[in-house]
């Protein structure tokens, strides 16, 4: 695509142009030419939307809750977008994304966009671009992103570092207490939430996860993006605001209960990112992240492109015939 | 580094309950590398069109085991020109009488795919139809 059709893609977006959003947001999923500029042109327009991540094991309910969810944040006069994402078959590059089922109640209100996007191979449970994606539909002025992950389970933390706000979701019958103490998933939570609370065994979940909450309690001060950050030596000065205290929120999101509470935990989490500074600090250690991985895939080009054709492929050749190892094979090319 | 890949959305507008078509479809495409957003039962031409919209797909396809595709197909086509769709391809699956097909193809629809179709075709008529454009 020619940069000037991008640049009209843009233009029309920023005014509210529906279909511009749906095919900018194709352009980027597929690095077509034009994308970066597009998202050059974007970026100023970022940064005022919400964003908050669902994630969770498959058969939690997460598509079930975004729809709910989403109903009660447009009850409360905010618009929404939500970017869905389903696993890419490692076989044949194909995928089918089922997410838009669970959200019929949303069709017809202007107020809310739906996108699915396949992982494409990506690990941790997004897509590589669904970060250019997000920010997007921040620029189009959606006032909430919910961004739902691939239901993975227990390594997905991509999410963590992606959205301001993170739920874990959590239903009756996942597993045992130790599931709910196993590092990983869990540990981005900045709200749980048990689903399908009508089911048998539901407060056996709820419990099992206060537990995990609380013999963690004091043991670290807050976490982000999925790492716990080094703690200050225990000072007893630590200011108390610092540290959030994860909500459990029971529902039942196919019968729309315990969505209001749902999105006070979120504004209470907000207010609390937003009264801490936390908030800045979340955003920094996003961009530190992002253009660490941007980095390393522009060096890794940049250096491919440098070598002689071939030079990787000998290179694979004498590592995996034991001549040279791995250290000392990545010193050599890059020394070159 | 651009990576295309063929964007279908397949729908069930109408009635009937009967979707095991429209999976098996859904499965075939996924396994041809396309991506298939899949939205399930009873869908209003509005959905549909509106699903189509938003996931920018290059495919819409339709299956009706109900008899009243020559309501639902046409709705579908006229909502999707309404929202500036036309270059949209149309297939449509399901149970469609041979003399209907004509009218159907005549309204926009790319091809009709009835009951013992090998999904390979239909893999094949949606890749062609896409590179000859």
């Amino acid at each position: 695509m020619m940069t000037h059709q991008a640049k009209t893609l843009v233009q029309n977006l920023l005014a509210g142009d529906r279909r511009a959003l749906a095919r900018l947001i194709t352009l980027i999923e597929n690095r077509a030419p034009g994308a970066a500029e597009a998202l050059a042109l974007l970026y100023p327009h970022t940064g005022r939307a919400y964003l908050v991540g669902i994630t969770g094991a498959p058969g939690t309910g997460k598509s079930t809750v975004v729809n709910a969810l989403t109903r009660e944040l447009r009850a409360r006069g905010q618009t929404v977008g939500i970017v869905a994402v389903d696993p890419t078959s490692p076989f044949s590059g194909g995928a089918v994304l089922g997410d838009r089922i669970r959200m019929r109640d949303l069709a017809g209100d202007k107020g809310v966009f739906i996108r699915s996007m396949a992982s494409r191979g990506s690990l941790g449970g997004l897509a590589a671009a669904t970060g250019d994606v997000v920010r997007v539909l921040d620029a189009a002025g959606f006032d909430t992103v919910l961004i739902e992950t691939v239901g993975a389970g227990q390594s997905e933390v991509d999410i963590a570092r992606t959205a301001y706000t993170t739920i874990v979701i959590d239903a009756p019958g996942m597993g045992d207490d130790v599931q709910a103490i196993k590092a990983g998933i869990l540990e981005i939570a900045d709200i749980l939430v048990v689903n399908k609370t009508d089911r048998p065994g539901a407060q056996n979940a709820v419990r099992a996860l206060r537990a995990m909450l609380d013999t963690g309690h004091r043991l670290r001060t807050i976490h982000h993006h999925g790492q716990i950050n080094p703690q200050r030596g225990g000072e007893p000065s630590e200011p108390e605001y610092d540290f959030w205290q994860v909500p459990i929120i029971e529902t039942v999101a196919t019968e729309h209960n315990g969505l209001d509470s749902l999105v006070d935990a979120i504004d209470q989490h907000r207010a609390h990112l937003r009264e801490s500074g936390v908030i800045q600090d979340r955003e920094r250690q996003r961009i530190e992240a992002e253009l660490a991985d941007r980095l390393r895939e522009a060096l890794l080009n940049r250096l491919i492109a440098e070598r002689s054709p071939g030079a990787i492929e000998a290179m694979i050749r004498r590592i995996q015939h034991r001549e040279i190892d791995l250290g000392s094979a990545v010193r050599e090319l890059l020394d070159g | 580094m651009s990576e295309e890949k063929i964007r279908v959305l397949i729908a069930k507008p109408g009635l009937d309950g009967h979707d095991r078509g429209a999976k098996v479809v859904a499965r075939a495409l996924r396994d041809a590398g396309m991506e298939v957003i899949y939205t399930g039962l009873r869908q209003t031409p509005e959905m549909i069109a509106e699903a189509a919209l938003q996931e920018d797909v290059d495919v819409v396809g339709l299956s009706i085991l109900s008899g009243a595709h020559m309501a639902l197909v046409p709705r579908v086509i006229e909502l999707l020109r309404g929202e500036g769709l036309d270059d949209v391809m149309i297939v449509v699956g399901g149970i469609i009488p041979d003399e209907d097909i004509p009218r159907l193809i005549e309204m926009g629809v790319s091809a009709v795919f009835g009951p013992g179709t090998n999904t390979d075709d239909t893999v094949q008529h949606i890749k062609r139809t896409l590179k000859d454009r």
